[in-house]
């Protein structure tokens, strides 16, 4: 048994080096995935101290659109930006009709008003859309759907190119935030709002504008994420479930770390892929990735509350 | 509004027109009158302190200039304009920078990145948009980088430029803090006790810093402070309050010799 545990599934990696290689080459394309989710709720809790649960409902919606829109005859592309232009409406929706006027209330308040947003958009969607499965316009978007079979040490490592896509298109748009929240004013606005209230309106930050960017990055982050996962898993309400592995991410990293959403969100991807091919299928009988994660964040909280990049404990939430 | 003239300093310094008229200011938190019928002016150009003894309502007075609190009765008028009723940023964008008693700095960011920070007030609008133009925004970005570092330079902060402001020590963060304020080239500057315990050292560069700035950019300050020997040293005009109630209103020397203020304040050893 201890066999079992701790020394077979170390030997198996060696043996194996170019499985191991594409066990964590999966991790990082749902990893990468999930520290832009995370991204999007801190910058969110940050910037309103909303616990966004509408995030994954959001993913859903984006991709809803996306396809909805194609489907009436309108080319891919300009659906991508028609879809861009109806998340910034919602957001700027969002500030407008419920944070606004719930400006200063208790957190808890605000979490129910994301929970709110989320019916909405759940009703919204259904409607407009209608709740059955549909397929993501992968090919229409041009994304490639082949593979690329490479053999290190005369092994065999298969990488889809939609997940080659994938890995380099959230890099670049994690790679695009950080150069925005760093080195542009709007961005030092956004992170400036996440660390001080009084001295950000001291400055001239209007919390309208910057929640209204907050909300619109984050519908951003669901049309990539939506469309990503969309294009493995179709489009349907189950997409949601993505954004909710966003939650041990947020355990781990911290609420308001940056750094701990993306570090985080990889470490999650990846260690749920490898405890899932190394331990949960010979040992548990496989179906894992749908618990271990937040089983690792909340034994981290056990040691570490404040999670592991987080410098204050969350009182929050 | 009263006389727009102007007057000469002890010092011979020719100051200009009234800036900010606040006229008959009450402010009120349910049954606390932190406030109670203050009038009283800025010039263009002078340092006017607000002094008095804990609890006087004085950080109350720069909360309304600020707007951070809107009086309950009263008006303030700026620029030969009566404000209407405004947020604290829109205010912000009109040219009233401030510091705050307890410093309110981004802690996580870099001394560099916060003084940035000040520059938000110069942003136009439709930003979000502007953003996204890559060319636009990086030549904005130069230019406030510019201002920037020369406000850095002024206070000499240059070699803590990139280090996190939570790591500074109590007297570089005040500093910290007023080149902020500085960056966003302010029509008037707020400073809520600058030099709250620093010790004597760090007190003498502030009042040097504080002077430099008036002198240099004719940037027309407002603060308050308890050490009666750097406000006498320091302002050109003095408000004293005790209890909301404005008690005295002058120089320095007139004020030093008023007897109301000698028994509310300036009796009480600070
Ligand atoms: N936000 C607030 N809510 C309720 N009461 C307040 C508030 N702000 C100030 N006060 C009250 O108003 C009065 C004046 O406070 P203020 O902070 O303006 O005094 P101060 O002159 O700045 O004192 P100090 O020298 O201690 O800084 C005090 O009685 C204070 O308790
Ligand atoms: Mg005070």
């Amino acid at each position: 048994m201890l066999n079992d545990i701790f020394i077979a599934p170390f030997a198996d990696m060696i043996a194996a080096p170019d499985f191991l290689l594409q066990v964590l080459w999966e991790g990082l394309v749902s990893g990468i995935l999930y520290a832009l989710i995370a991204l999007g709720f801190v910058l969110i809790f940050r910037s309103s101290r909303i616990f966004n649960f509408a995030q994954g409902i959001m993913v859903v919606f984006a991709a809803l659109t996306l396809v909805g829109l194609h489907a009436m005859g309108i080319p891919a592309w300009i659906s991508v930006a028609l879809t861009l232009g109806v998340m910034f409406i919602l957001a700027v929706s969002i500030e407008r009709i419920v944070l606004r006027p719930l400006v200063g209330q208790p957190d808890i308040i605000l979490f129910m008003a994301s929970i709110g947003i989320t019916l909405f958009l759940i009703g919204g969607g259904e409607i407009i859309f209608g709740g059955e499965n549909k397929v993501m316009i992968t090919e229409e978007l041009g994304i490639p759907t082949g593979d690329t079979v490479l053999e290190p040490w005369g092994g065999l490592l298969i990488l889809q190119h939609l997940d080659i896509t994938v890995v380099l298109v959230a890099s670049a748009l994690v790679a695009a935030l950080l150069a925005f929240l760093n080195y542009t004013q709007m961005g030092r606005a956004i992170r400036a709002l996440g660390d001080d209230h009084q001295a950000a309106l001291s400055v001239g930050i209007s919390l309208q504008t910057v929640w209204v960017l907050v909300w619109f990055i984050a519908g951003i982050i669901a049309l990539v994420t939506g469309i990503a996962w969309g294009a493995r898993a179709g489009v349907s309400f189950a997409l949601e479930v993505i954004a909710y592995k966003a939650l041990p991410v947020l355990m781990l990293g911290g609420l308001e770390s940056i750094t701990g959403a993306i570090i985080g969100g990889l470490l999650i991807g990846i260690l749920e892929k490898l405890f899932e091919i190394y331990w949960g299928q010979p040992l548990l009988g496989g179906n894992t990735e749908t618990w271990f994660a937040f089983v690792l964040a909340l034994f981290v909280l056990l040691f570490r509350p404040q999670g592991l990049f987080g410098e204050k404990i969350i009182e929050r939430v | 509004m009263k006389d727009t003239e102007g007057y000469v300093t002890a010092d011979g310094r020719q100051i200009g027109g009234v800036l900010m008229e606040l006229n008959n200011i009450t402010l009120k938190f349910g049954g606390v009158t932190a406030i109670s019928d203050i009038s009283f002016d800025i010039h263009e150009g002078e340092i006017r302190a607000i002094i008095g003894p804990n609890g006087a309502g004085k950080s109350s007075m720069l909360n309304i200039i600020s707007g951070f609190y809107t009086p309950t009765i009263g008006e303030l008028w700026y620029k030969g304009e009566k404000r209407p009723q405004m947020r604290p940023y829109e205010i912000a964008r009109m040219g009233v920078a401030r510091t705050f008693q307890n410093i309110a700095l981004f802690e996580g960011m870099t001394v560099l990145d916060n003084v940035m920070t000040g520059r938000l007030t110069h942003m136009h609008a439709g930003v979000a948009a502007q953003a996204l133009w890559y060319g636009k925004a990086r030549a904005e970005e130069i230019a406030n980088r510019e201002i920037v570092e020369k406000v850095i330079d002024f206070l000499e902060i240059q070699s803590i430029r990139k280090t996190p402001v939570g790591r500074l020590p109590y007297g570089l963060k005040k500093r910290v803090e007023l080149a902020r304020a500085l960056a966003a080239e302010p029509s008037i500057l707020l400073l809520d006790e600058p030099m709250a315990g620093m010790n004597v050292e760090e007190k003498e560069d502030m009042s040097r810093f504080i002077l430099d700035v008036n002198d240099e950019f004719g940037t027309t300050i407002c603060l308050i402070e308890h050490d009666m020997g750097v406000v006498m040293d320091l302002s050109d005009r003095v408000v004293v309050m005790d209890y909301g109630k404005k008690i005295g209103d002058g120089p320095p020397d007139e004020v030093r010799n008023n007897q109301d203020v000698i028994d509310a304040y300036l009796g009480v050893p600070s």
